[in-house]
């Protein structure tokens, strides 16, 4: 059996679910749609397993698998098929994807229940890992934009989930129409690529690109990230990703923390020998990269919504991941992909558990004490802040500080971008344990004295974002609220991910394991990955920082919210007008809303009142309805009715005809 | 006899017909009147057909009493109609078709 045989498997259980969850939607009763959801997907996962397998059998020069199913176009100069590309990189981002994302189904199955529209969400659920699957499957940049497009499309599906509800809408749409920009640049993108290489498939292009001229591949590698870019809710295109938390919190988990934002690192890292020809792009992403990790860290120091800090984290997380596979560091930057969808996944995960038990209340300010309340979310929630804050030992210490010491060591530039990148992962230990300590921690609020007594609250359905009251028919949250402590699937779910929060950094302990590098190899051999490795004390110097400022970062924390609380609003006060362009969010939105959102509101409505209504409209529909009128009023002024009136019609007018002929006559 | 006489007699019933379609409101008198114009017609086709000694107009003369026989059995099924539904017997006051 050929790898590409199991990839066909990998694409064809999760849309083999889709279609039988839509199909099937008015026979499933309970929860049966959620299993058959999470069933396909663990099929999925299986397959991805066997693919692993069947690759790790081949020899390491032959783990670069194609198979196509049948030709899109066959002609001269084009030719596409319908092909998938199976190697070391592909294989990887299945099995983080396929994996986690059978962890959120299970989750979803307690988790979703009660709501009204339980079937169309594990439908939505299923159809979007099948889009993003093509996306890593796909063996050619036609079938990359159909993923790449798909997965945008579910993206708005999930978000908007909750239809009735207009912030849930307006930040779907929201989220479509970034995403649809970055769709735009991958297309014309690859249309670059394929004028100055003649080729669609990847390794095709990556054969000629170096007969492209240096400014064309510059271009194009730029257009690339833009396609990256949206995806990955980079700095400038990154408005939608705290907005997409409108959506439920699985999907916050699944889409927005641990697959779909990362397929623009996977992108960088698939064309990697692009990037390496045009440096000038790789440096533009490096230095995106970099401002918004920065960016996104320091927002998330102020945000009060808890999904929201988490969302900002993920948006600084897969910064560090853009700034490593731009500097290079594919190994490092998709290991730093891996551990953090897991604990992102599962810091999500803990946050809709705690959303649950505080009756769908999301703010940080109303949050409190809920630790003995909660003792295994409590658990988790804090193993995944570890993980994040890169505790000494946890996945995500080992894997971002690979990430900083490969780019320190790149020089120059990139120096610089590193100790940002320390600098951020200050603030990233100090939010990930704010959250901790103002969630678990203080005085516990009533919803927590109330589930300790085994009661849990159900406030009166309202949006928590800008508290209007709602039902719980479908389109908006169903009326029952599930917390990890009492539901074994939602446990099944987070107990993994914590496991591997804590464990899944040794696959990449540098000089001792570096599983995940060698696994990697076959598909960077030619890449200048393996030249800017730095030595291997430096890799260790780098871990040994990263650990220091993590316990630091999380120290401050320490100090500030449980050893004197209320310090922190003082310096709010102090500061105000730096908390302020924080909690702006840097004015972003204010500004796109400025400089797009309102001259084109403007427009549309100049549209809509001059040239529809006055050009349109009056002008060429009335105006030839006017003429039309004018000419059928004279016929109608003939007739009369009068039948004598007629007659002297016909007399004098064949009298004159007569006339006229007599006299042309003679 | 000259042909002209013919044809200035036909000219005058014609005219007369004429003249009463358009200036008459009982539509019987109007039938009538129209009756005149096609035997004026007639009478100008055989007076030509003679001057000819063709047996053309003659033809036509009598296809035309044919339509004008048709055309009576129309016309007066019509006013007989109209009088039954008691409408007035005037065609200025029978201004249906206006536009």
């Amino acid at each position: 059996v050929s790898p590409a045989d199991y990839g066909w498997l990998v694409l064809g259980f999760p849309l083999l679910g889709t279609l039988v969850l839509a199909f099937g939607w008015r026979w499933l009763p309970g929860r049966t749609a959620g299993w058959i959801g999470s069933a396909s997907i663990l099929a999925s996962f299986i397959s991805a397993l066997g693919a692993l397998q069947q690759l790790q059998d081949r020899p390491a020069e032959a783990r670069h698998v194609e198979s196509a199913l049948f030709d899109y176009a066959d002609t001269f100069g084009v030719s596409v098929e319908l092909g998938i590309l199976v190697d070391p990189l592909s294989v990887l981002m299945m099995l983080v994807v396929s994996g986690v994302s059978f962890l959120i189904h299970l989750y979803s199955v307690a988790y979703m229940a009660g709501d009204r529209g339980y079937v169309r969400f594990f439908a939505y659920l299923n159809y979007f890992v099948f889009s993003m699957l093509l996306l890593i499957l796909a063996g050619n940049f036609v079938l990359l934009t159909v993923g790449w497009a798909f997965v945008g499309a579910a993206s708005y599906l999930l978000i908007s989930f909750w239809y009735r509800r207009e912030t849930a809408t307006s930040a779907g749409i929201k989220a479509f129409v970034m995403n649809v920009i970055g769709d735009v640049g991958l297309v014309v993108g690859a249309f670059l690529l394929f004028n100055g290489t003649g080729a669609l498939d990847y390794a095709g292009v990556f054969e000629e690109a170096h007969f492209m001229k240096d400014g064309e591949l510059t271009a194009a590698c730029i257009c690339l990230l833009v396609g990256a870019f949206a995806k990955s809710a980079q700095i400038p295109l990154h408005t939608w990703l705290p907005d997409a938390m409108e959506g439920p919190t699985p999907v916050s988990a699944l889409i927005h923390a641990a697959t779909m934002v990362t397929a623009g690192v996977y992108l960088i890292a698939r064309t990697h020998p692009l990037f390496e020809l045009a440096p000038t792009a790789a440096d533009v992403a490096a230095i995106l990269g970099t401002l918004t990790l920065l960016a996104a860290a320091t927002i998330a120091l102020v945000v009060t919504d808890l999904k929201r800090v988490i969302a900002y984290s993920t948006m600084s997380q897969i910064g560090y991941m853009v700034l490593g596979v731009s500097a290079f560091a594919y190994g490092a930057g998709l290991f730093h992909l891996m551990t953090h969808a897991f604990f992102k996944a599962l810091l999500f995960m803990g946050a809709g558990s705690v959303i649950a038990a505080m009756g769908g209340i999301q703010s940080l300010d109303r949050m409190g004490g809920l630790r003995k309340a909660m003792p295994f979310t409590f658990v988790t929630f804090t193993v995944g802040a570890i993980a994040l804050a890169g505790f000494p030992l946890m996945s995500g210490f080992f894997s971002k500080d690979e990430i900083i010491a490969f780019t320190l060591n790149r020089g120059g530039l990139y120096t610089v971008l590193g100790v940002i990148a320390y600098v951020a992962s200050l603030m990233t230990a100090f939010y990930a344990f704010r959250m901790v300590f103002r969630v678990f921690f203080g005085e516990p609020v009533e919803e927590a004295r109330e589930l300790q007594h085994g009661h849990l609250v159900h406030h009166d359905p309202e949006n928590p974002a800008t508290g209007e009251r709602e039902d719980t028919d479908v389109g908006f949250p169903g009326p029952e609220h599930h917390i990890a402590e009492r539901e074994w699937p939602m446990k099944a779910a987070m107990a993994p991910l914590a496991l591997l929060s804590i464990v899944g950094g040794a696959l990449g302990i540098p000089g001792v394991t570096d599983t995940l590098e060698h696994f990697l190899e076959p598909a960077f051999e030619e890449s200048a990955y393996l030249d800017t490795h730095p030595s291997e004390s430096a890799e260790v110097l780098g871990l040994v920082i990263g650990g220091v400022i993590s316990v630091v970062g999380i120290a401050i924390a320490w100090m500030l919210y449980l050893r004197r609380p209320g310090v922190t609003l003082r310096l709010r006060d102090r500061l105000r007008p730096v908390h302020d362009f924080l909690a702006h969010k840097w004015y972003f939105d204010e500004l796109y809303d400025a400089g797009f959102v309102r001259p084109g509101a403007a427009f549309g409505r100049f549209g809509r009142t001059v040239v529809e209504s006055v050009f349109v409209q009056d002008f060429i529909v009335g105006g030839s309805t006017a003429v039309v009128r004018a000419g059928s009023s004279l016929a109608r002024g003939l007739q009369t009715g009068y039948l004598r009136s007629y007659a002297v019609l016909v007399v004098t007018g064949l009298a004159g005809l007569a006339l006229y002929f007599l006299i042309a006559s003679s | 006899m000259d042909v002209v006489w013919f044809v200035v007699l036909s000219a005058l019933i014609f005219v007369i017909g004429a003249a009463g379609v358009m200036t008459r409101r009982s539509p019987l008198v109007i039938l009538l009147c129209t009756e005149l114009m096609l035997n004026a017609c007639n009478l100008a086709l055989i007076a030509f057909a003679r001057m000819h000694g063709s047996g053309d107009g003659q033809v036509f003369a009598l296809i035309v009493m044919v339509v004008a026989a048709c055309e009576v059995v129309i016309g007066l099924g019509l006013i007989v109609a109209i009088y039954r539904k008691r409408m007035p017997i005037d065609v200025d006051k029978l201004t249906e078709l206006r536009g």
